[in-house]
């Protein structure tokens, strides 16, 4: 095995291969069993996958065959959570992952088609997930309602810390 | 820059700006592109300067619309914030499989 002192930080590629979709790939220096574990067992999903502003995994759910359900939510924010609902459609350990996602809030415009595919390399792996939205229009405003959120919380957090330095100063 | 995203929410104000993208052009380009009356596309062209996002110069008689880049760069900068959000995800899941693989690494150790 080979230790590299100091580890670079793999780049997240961004592509949309189709009017539809949105993918992201990403190399990971670990086989793809692991990966395939780290994206389907709860325990292991709470320790990274984190929501905006780092609001942590606090439901996670899931019943890991076809057509099992899967729940996840995140918070809390303000007392409130984000939550996802979806089915897995495909399960082939460990090279392909393929759920369905409807969040309670419905800000993709309709039920998106995530599949992910692990691809494993000289014991590096290249995860891609793909996210298939049921048109180009509910991409397209996917897209700027995950900005627009993302921007409103930067803007609450830079209210809160202005009102916090208001206090101090009076 | 909620300023503007609320002004390329519209679809003709968001053909107006991937129209610009490539040059300047004067009003008359823009009202055959967009296939609307004048008096429309001019209004939108308004809602465009007010959020900042297109300039006005007149050359004799035309004139002519170009964008300011200074709000898109804006936005870029945000898209890589929100971009980040998966970045940190990724990078504390690097983390993770550090030390997935170094406990797997034991249990070998353990059987031998």
């Amino acid at each position: 095995m080979t230790t590299n002192a100091v580890k670079k930080t793999e780049t997240l590629q961004v592509t949309m291969p189709s009017e539809r979709e949105v993918a992201m790939a990403r190399v990971f220096d670990a086989p793809r069993e692991l990966l395939f574990k780290t994206w389907t067992q709860p325990a292991l999903l709470k320790r990274w996958l984190y929501g905006p502003e780092a609001w942590p995994l606090a439901v996670c759910e899931i019943d890991l065959r076809v057509s099992g359900a899967l729940r996840f939510e995140w918070g809390p924010y303000e007392g409130k959570y984000m939550g996802m609902s979806g089915v897995y459609r495909e399960i082939a350990p460990p090279d392909r992952l393929v759920f369905t996602e409807v969040w309670d809030d419905n800000w993709t415009g309709g039920e998106t088609l995530v599949t992910m595919t692990f691809v494993e390399h000289a014991g590096k792996t290249t995860v891609t997930q793909t996210v298939q939205y049921t048109s180009r229009t509910a991409r397209d405003a996917a897209l700027k309602t995950g900005m627009a959120r993302g921007m409103t919380q930067a803007y609450d957090r830079l209210a809160e810390i202005l009102a916090g330095k208001t206090n101090q100063e009076i | 820059m909620m300023a503007t995203l609320k002004a390329l929410a519209e679809p003709s104000r968001f053909q107006i700006v991937e129209v610009l993208r490539n040059g300047p052009r004067p009003v008359g380009d823009l009202v055959d592109r967009l296939k609307l009356p004048q008096p429309q596309v001019s209004k939108h062209l308004r809602v465009l300067s007010d959020a900042g996002l297109v300039d006005v110069r007149v050359d004799a008689q035309r004139r002519i619309y170009e964008l300011r880049p200074a709000p898109l760069q804006e936005l870029e900068v945000w898209i890589e914030r929100y971009r980040s959000i998966w970045e940190e995800n990724y990078q504390r899941l690097d983390v993770l499989l550090e030390e997935m693989k170094a406990k797997e690494g034991k249990r070998k150790r353990r059987k031998r």
